[in-house]
């Protein structure tokens, strides 16, 4: 770990988690400050530098990146993990997917290890709810945290039955582990986009709001009758903010996010058949993205996520229903978010907080707050660049915000 | 929103000129573009519907590029270069290939270095023409054939000259189109080249699980009865129930589609006296459409095959005609 003292001179210092925010001096040790204002002034430090119009913030924490270990076409933990250190976050949550079944101890353990031998962000494994993700046996769920697995879940791979998923969600209570959801019901999902206007004019297979509203009503009942800790990932739409609402009122242990693009865009954006902006959840309506916009600043949808998906070229050259859904996300998270302070979408606050110490909270890891070492960032949020091929660390540069000119960019990452 | 908008079909369909130099979908064109292809398409028949034949495409080689299969859009579009002298080269993907994305581009480089001039297209997936326009050098016109769910121009367009010719003035006429509208690219484009070119009022008849969700911002009149969506037509238009459909939790039963929305001489009574009828084909009789409809005085399916052939003419000339202007032959 760096040892170095860096007193850091004239920025902004962001902290939500204790509410501090002002322009004061603080000396990072490592991957935490340890000193502020006088304090850090008065400390001795091996090093300083003038950040006058920047922001000393705590790094993000991302509850969802897929980093393609093990498709290696698409990208890896050592190339996501540069992408996800340069936009800023330290602390990345892996999910499993159908190539990448995290169901057991091994898996984890290799995981863990390429991301240490990356060097550039932790990398927190979600460990699969079901042998297989095959939705019909649960996993060695204590087996798999014991690993370093924070929470579990069956991804979008679907369950045999309800009893399966009754089945394990008690079981996972009864070991009081948090268990993940992406709400979806597969049979209502057989399509490539929103099932409304725009997918009716291409002639698009759609994919109704229901499809995720049906799920989550279920996993919400079932989360009420088993008592399970619950996070939900990458919700898409107003009737599901809904049913947050009315969980969260009951007072179930619930939280959920949204991916940052849900809060820019909706599904006129694939139109002319534009794949980069092919994504499942697919993009829905200016009505639920203004919904999902003002449930984060309620406060109800708990944070904002990437929902990095990195991807080659080729996978989004085809016909539309043939591309593969996923945009490349981390290093787009900071600019769109200040871009929706800036129209007015999101409070400063509210915006740090849900990338932060509420992806931290629910993750359960020390880190989201600058004392804590869950490490410290340096922000200028009025740094305008372009995103292009040539601006991206990321494998993939598959992103609708091709060539849009954005503001706000990570100067550097102390962890 | 920020996003680029120059990839659209409808802007990828014109040459820097304005002119067409591919054709992938009605929407987005102009009504003199519309109505230049239907001017265009008549100038292929003699005043007793029969098409003279133009070498207008001698010299060129016109490949037709089936990735799903099709016997009469196949044999249209063929007879159709031909009666252009073009050479045609037919090829039947459905067969043999899969369609993943870099197969499909590779086989599309090869193709065009084998010196194509045109490709006709027809894919499962919609969007699958305008990724091809996009993906060919600007030296290969690209005509959609049916993409999916999404556009069957050609086939709109011939609709738009059976209506024209047996109908008359668009701005008086109401069009009522029955059926799978959701699943139907054929109704797309028949619905985007009524707009463009003046309908008074479009409809579309169907029970709610064949309606393609939020249509009505597209200026449709939705109805769910087809008494109700009869009242009045001038112009009714029968879509095909695909066999698929039949099986799935969309309808239930072919009898009882036929009940509530077959086009019978009884429930024809409700349009128009004078309302003609057509329907893309290939019919199913006894569901869609009543054989005494069908084959009765009003209606004018038979007519629609031979304008295909006209449309397909005018199509393939003025694509190619764009695409000499883009290479600066022109």
């Amino acid at each position: 770990m760096n040892q170095q003292r860096i007193l850091l001179h004239g920025g902004r210092v962001i902290d939500v988690a204790r509410s501090i925010d002002r322009i004061t001096d603080v000396l990072v040790e490592g991957d935490r400050v340890v000193a502020l204002g006088a304090e850090a002034r008065a400390a001795e430090y091996t090093q300083q530098q003038t950040i006058t119009g920047c922001l000393v913030l705590p790094a993000f924490v991302d509850l969802c990146a897929s980093l393609r270990e093990g498709e290696k076409q698409h990208g890896s933990i050592a190339s996501e993990s540069k992408a996800a250190a340069k936009a800023g976050f330290a602390h990345v949550v892996l999910p499993p997917n159908p190539k990448l079944v995290i169901d057991n101890a091994a898996i984890v353990a290799q995981i863990q290890e390429k991301s240490q031998q990356a060097a550039q962000v932790t990398v927190y494994p979600l460990g699969a709810l079901t042998k297989g993700l095959e939705g019909k046996q649960p996993a060695n769920m204590h087996a798999l945290t014991q690993a370093g697995c924070i929470a579990l879940t069956n991804a979008r791979q679907g369950m045999a039955n309800d009893e399966t998923l009754l089945r394990c969600l008690e079981y996972a209570a009864s070991l009081n582990l948090t268990v993940f959801f992406y709400p979806e019901e597969p049979s209502l999902a057989n399509g490539c986009a929103h099932d409304g206007f725009t997918a009716s004019r291409l002639g698009l297979p759609s994919i109704p709001r229901v499809a995720e509203t049906i799920a989550l009503a279920k996993q919400l009942l079932l989360v009420e009758e088993t008592g399970v800790k619950a996070h939900f990932s990458q919700l898409s739409c107003k009737g599901s903010v809904e049913l947050i609402r009315i969980a969260k009122a009951k007072g179930l242990p619930v939280t959920a996010d949204v991916a940052m693009h849900q809060l820019h865009l909706t599904d006129a954006a694939i139109d002319g058949f534009n794949s980069l902006a092919h994504v499942r959840p697919p993009l829905r309506s200016e009505e639920d993205r203004l919904a999902l916009c003002a449930a984060v600043q309620s406060g109800m949808i708990d944070a904002i996520c990437s929902h990095h998906q990195p991807l080659n070229a080729a996978a989004k050259l085809a016909p539309f229903p043939a591309t593969e859904a996923g945009i490349s996300a981390l290093e787009t998270v900071l600019p769109l978010g200040l871009k929706l302070v800036r129209e007015g979408m999101l409070t400063e606050d509210v915006l740090w907080r849900a990338l932060t110490i509420n992806p931290a909270k629910i993750m359960g890891i020390e880190a989201g707050t600058l004392h804590r070492g869950g490490g410290v960032i340096v922000v200028d949020p009025e740094k305008a660049w372009s995103i292009a091929p040539e601006t991206l660390v990321s494998f993939g540069h598959n992103t609708p915000f091709l060539g849009m000119m954005v503001q706000g960019k990570v100067l550097e990452l102390f962890r | 929103m920020h996003l680029s908008h120059a990839h659209t079909p409808s802007r990828l369909q014109l040459n820097p000129q304005g002119r067409l130099r591919h054709f992938l979908t009605t929407e987005g064109l102009s009504r003199e573009q519309l109505t230049e292809i239907l001017d265009f398409a008549e100038s292929f028949l003699d005043p007793d519907g029969a098409i003279t034949n133009q070498p207008l495409l001698a010299g060129r080689t016109v490949m037709n590029l089936f990735f799903e299969a099709s016997t009469r859009t196949l044999t249209t579009f063929a007879v159709a270069a031909k009666r252009l002298s073009a050479d045609v080269v037919n090829i039947d993907i459905a067969k043999s290939s899969n369609s993943k994305g870099e197969t499909l581009r590779d086989m599309l480089w090869n193709l065009e270095a084998m010196t194509a001039d045109v490709f006709v297209v027809r894919h499962s997936q919609s969007g699958a023409a305008h990724f091809i326009a996009s993906q060919v050098t600007p030296k290969v016109a690209v005509i959609n054939a049916g993409d999916g769910r999404h556009n069957h121009p050609t086939q709109g367009m011939l609709d738009m000259l059976t209506i024209r010719r047996h109908a008359g003035d668009f701005s008086k006429l109401t069009v009522a189109i029955i059926g799978d509208v959701r699943h139907s690219r054929v109704a797309r484009s028949e619905i985007y080249a009524l707009q463009t070119l003046g309908a008074k009022e479009i409809r579309v008849i169907a029970p709610r699980t064949l309606q393609a969700k939020d249509f009505q911002q597209l200026g449709v009149k939705v109805y769910e009865r087809l008494e109700q969506g009869l009242e009045g037509a001038d112009v009714v238009i029968a879509l095909r129930i695909q066999n698929e459909r039949m099986e799935s939790p969309l309808l239930a039963s072919p009898e009882e589609f036929y009940a509530l929305y077959g086009l019978t001489p009884e429930k024809l009574r409700y349009a128009n006296p004078n309302a003609i009828v057509m329907h893309p084909g290939p019919i199913n009789r006894g569901v869609e459409i009543a054989s005494e409809v069908a084959d009765g005085n009003q209606s004018l399916i038979l007519k629609q095959v031979n304008y295909g052939i006209a449309v397909r003419m005018a199509v393939l000339a003025l694509t190619m005609q764009g695409q000499l202007t883009t290479r600066g032959e022109g």
